[in-house]
């Protein structure tokens, strides 16, 4: 394996790309999908470092948030489903309902 | 006795609180009744503590009653208690006795008021009031009755509310009071900082052993009371209030301005005698005032032209005389003329007040003349209690003001220069109030027509206080029948348990000084003459002669007739620079700054939250922005860190 | 050597899927690329020793939640994207320059703070499916079932949101 720092830097970078991602897209699918990269890079962290201090915590946790993201997957595209049936467009500017 | 001594105050307190609360639900009948029953019931008791007293050896002569614990905190501690004394038993006595006679007065002069049952209410709360002053035993409860009579003063000078006259009168004297007050309380808490005690009894027994050391304290509270004094009593220069408390029914310038409250100054003085005599620069002080005060407010009293007025500087100047005698630590002469002044002030006011009545209200003696037949039984008592004041012999009067001239003279603390003022104002005295004799009953009438018609001597519950309180007007005095004329000085022996004296007086050898007191009460005797013929030469003999020295001396008479410009003076001075004071307080510190601040505050928020809406803008990715940029200040916060 | 070279590959190829996920237009172009990633990833969870995450991850992610997404943009028929990313000056650039600012403080976080070893073998003992399944129903159960009863909660709330309404 890498040093550990090579992975907490790729995962730096995919997080970043994510957040970026998030901010530049009005697609909500899209943007959905950079959130996944993110959650990703997260994943990849903690896999890091659990092989790094050999413990088993960190793989648990990744199973944990593999399981949350799939269920937040789930209910997100949904949501988006919904919201499309009414407005008949993905674009997250047209939701802006709850203006001051 | 204990429980009957602490119910004295508390049966006016009782009838006080039944008439307010029942405000015009009972019958008029009934309200007078219950007020006038619960002061007698408070004489009576008084009667029958006096008689226990008088049972008591002379050393020991105090009864003290103790209700409960008031204020507790820490090295202060102040209890309601009562101490029943010699001289608390001749303040009671008065104040509950002429009370008394003052209610059944009032029942006929004010029975065509609207405000019967408020009238009163207020005087038996006075009583109330009055009551307390004079038995606390110590001195913050005395304050509280000394401000409870304020209250009811201002109450009851104010009792025509519909008259601004009337309610700025009552405003003046709360107020002027209040300034007194300031002097009274910083007196009591050098007194508690002093002898760490409020009790009269132990600041007596205190001061003996403090007072080498510490004169200077000594007078500085006895100077700070003072003042509350010629507040609460009227002297120079805090007895502006009295004449314009005239404004008040005359019941209550009988009660409050002539017999009581005014005199509560005297009896606090009389109190703490013990402090005073060991202070001799306040008792010059006290001398002087009152000496000064006499003369003065005689002096306006000459040209006076409401009946009532005259009186009023007559109270303030006979308030002098008690200060004078109080001065040169003759205390016991002042209770004694605070006690005849009483009765016959007090006969004097309502006698007053009987002409008024008969006169449909009219008050100014100009407008009177001639009542001597048409008002007998008011001119009878009248001209006895005018024979009282001036002085004339066998009267309650001369022997308590020839007293006082004497000790004045011959007390280790008096001057013959106190005498003299005494005796020159003595003069005055009887000058004015014959004058006022004269133009109420005698010569020719000028009463307007109308007045004419409707008048009739008042009724016999006016009558009957005023025959009994001439009655006391001429055989009060001889209870303290000095020793010169036969008598015991019984008055004065009475009150020694309740008085100190001055250090070196050996109880006054009157024996070679027989000769002086004899010279002095002639020279009093001839006093009052001088002014009764003078009164009659300007009034009687020759009615025009007063105008024609008024037009002579025309600058003295518009000085006197305006009270020495001293009310103007004040305003000028005192009350323009206050009420510009407030008003900058008003309009700048409370509407500009407090205010302003407030509401400010206020505005500052409703601005921001107004801002700070606009970041609420509805788009999900401006959210998303700040989420992000929270989270990169989040890190670079941790990173530094 | 090995090991960096692979290494260097599989971010490669992850960092360049990534971003192509970020700027393409079409959804379903994205989409595609995001499989890429995670496939990637997966590569480098085996690099990391541990097969069964690896597996779970192309299983899960790669293999449900990806088809999911697909499913979903194709029955919205979405067209080509035209309107994109956004084209004001501010977004764009406000939000490039925050994740420039989280790159470098998490970038400085990982360089800063551990020791630069240098590659390290694969542990063998490491990764067994044994060992983890002992910690997960040991140690953690009850975060486990209570994520079985979030899966519960996100199926009802899926099905229920997404189902067609029978009134209309």
């Amino acid at each position: 394996m890498a040093p550990l720092t090579h992975y907490l830097v790729l995962s730096s970078i995919m997080f970043a790309i994510g957040v970026w991602g998030v901010l530049r897209n009005r697609n909500a699918l899209i943007i959905f999908m950079c959130i996944e990269l993110m959650l990703n890079a997260a994943n990849l962290s903690l896999m890091a470092f659990s092989s790094y201090l050999k413990d088993y915590t960190g793989q648990v946790l990744v199973f944990m948030v593999m399981a949350v993201a799939a269920a937040e997957v789930a209910v997100g595209l949904a949501i988006i489903i919904s919201i499309f049936r009414h407005k008949e467009s993905v674009n997250v500017d047209n939701v802006n309902v709850m203006k001051w | 006795m204990n429980i009957m001594i602490s119910l004295i105050p508390l049966y006016p307190l009782l009838g006080f609180l039944i008439i307010f609360l029942t405000n015009k639900r009972l019958p008029k009948s009934i309200v007078g009744f219950l007020a006038c029953g619960s002061v007698l019931l408070s004489f009576i008791s008084a009667v029958f503590a006096f008689i226990t007293l008088l049972s008591i050896p002379p050393e020991s002569r105090v009864i003290g009653v103790k209700l409960f614990d008031w204020i507790i905190s820490g090295s202060f501690s102040s209890s309601i208690s009562f101490a029943f004394d010699p001289l608390s038993a001749v303040m009671v006595l008065v104040v509950s006795g002429v009370g008394f006679l003052i209610h059944v007065y009032s029942i006929g002069y004010m029975s065509h008021d609207g405000g019967y049952s408020r009238f009163f209410a207020y005087l038996n709360l006075f009583t109330f009031s009055m009551l307390v002053l004079v038995l606390a035993d110590n001195v913050l409860l005395m304050f509280v009755g000394w401000e409870g009579v304020g209250l009811c003063s201002y109450l009851l000078i104010g009792f025509w509310f519909h008259k601004k006259s009337a309610t700025d009168a009552g405003k003046k004297a709360f107020i002027v009071n209040r300034i007194g007050d300031f002097g009274f309380l910083l007196g009591t808490m050098l007194i508690f900082w002093t002898f760490g005690t409020l009790n009269f009894a132990e600041i007596s027994q205190a001061a003996t052993y403090l007072a080498h050391a510490n004169t200077g304290i000594m007078t500085t509270i006895a100077l700070l009371l003072f003042i509350g004094a010629t507040g609460k009593s009227a002297q120079l220069p805090l007895y502006v209030w009295l004449p314009d408390a005239m404004e008040g029914p005359t019941p209550v310038s009988a009660l409050i301005h002539a017999a009581t409250m005014v005199t509560a100054g005297v009896y606090m003085v009389a109190r703490l005698s013990a402090l005073y005599v060991l202070a001799p620069a306040a008792l010059l002080v006290v001398a002087i005032v009152g000496a000064l005060t006499a003369l003065y407010a005689a002096s306006i009293g000459l040209v006076q032209n409401d009946i009532k007025r005259v009186l009023a500087y007559s109270t303030i100047s006979q308030l002098g005389y008690m200060f004078l005698a109080c001065g040169v630590a003759a205390f016991s002469s002042g209770i004694f003329h605070l006690m005849t002044h009483a009765f016959f002030k007090a006969l004097l006011f309502l006698g007053a007040g009987s002409v008024i009545h008969a006169l449909s209200g009219e008050q100014d003696m100009r407008r009177m003349g001639g009542l001597k037949n048409r008002l007998p039984h008011t001119y009878r008592v009248l001209l006895i209690g005018t024979l009282a004041i001036a002085g004339i012999p066998l009267l309650a009067g001369f022997f308590s003001k020839d007293e006082i001239l004497y000790k004045a003279f011959s007390s280790p603390a008096g001057h013959p220069i106190f005498w003299l003022l005494g005796l020159l104002a003595a003069i005055l005295t009887a000058f004015y109030m014959f004058r006022l004799l004269y133009l109420t009953f005698y010569g020719k009438s000028n009463i307007a027509h109308e007045v004419e018609h409707h008048l009739h001597e008042s009724p016999k519950v006016m009558l009957v206080p005023l025959y009994v309180l001439a009655f006391l007007s001429i055989i009060g005095g001889y209870i303290g029948l000095p020793h010169a004329l036969g008598g015991g000085a019984w008055f004065e022996r009475f009150l020694e348990p309740s008085i100190a004296h001055i250090g070196h007086e050996g109880h006054s050898a009157d024996v070679h000084q027989l000769s002086t007191e004899y010279l002095l009460m002639l020279s009093s005797i001839v006093a009052a003459l001088i002014g009764i013929f003078f009164a009659h030469r300007f009034y009687i003999k020759d009615p025009a002669k007063p105008a024609a020295i008024a037009t002579k001396l025309a600058g003295s008479y518009r000085l006197l007739l305006n009270k020495y410009y001293v009310d103007e003076i004040y305003d000028y001075l005192v009350v323009k620079p206050l009420y510009v004071l407030s008003l900058i307080f008003w309009k700048i510190f409370d509407i500009r700054i407090i205010d302003g601040s407030a509401n400010g505050i206020a505005r500052f928020f409703g601005n921001l939250s107004y801002k700070m809406r606009l970041a609420q803008s509805g788009i999900i990715r401006n959210y998303a922005l700040y989420f992000a940029l929270g989270v990169a200040v989040l890190f670079g916060y941790l990173i530094l860190r | 050597m090995m090991a960096m070279v692979i290494f260097y590959i599989l971010a490669a190829v992850m960092v360049v899927s990534g971003l192509m996920v970020v700027t393409r237009k079409n959804a379903i172009v994205a989409a595609l690329f995001l499989v890429v990633a995670m496939t990637a990833l997966a590569g480098l969870f085996v690099q990391l020793g541990s097969l069964f995450v690896a597996a779970l991850q192309i299983i899960v992610y790669a293999g449900a939640v990806m088809v999911l997404f697909l499913f979903v943009i194709m029955l919205l028929n979405l067209k080509k994207d035209e309107f994109g990313f956004d084209s004001r000056l501010f977004q764009r650039l406000f939000g490039a320059i925050i994740g420039a600012l989280i790159l470098i403080q998490l970038w400085l976080i990982a360089t800063g703070y551990f020791p630069q070893k240098g590659p390290q073998p694969i542990d063998p003992e490491f990764g067994d499916a044994a060992l983890l399944s002992k910690k997960l129903f040991i140690q953690f159960l009850y975060p486990f079932e209570i994520v079985s009863v979030l899966l519960l909660a996100a199926i009802i709330g899926a099905v229920i949101m997404a189902g067609k309404k029978s009134e209309e």
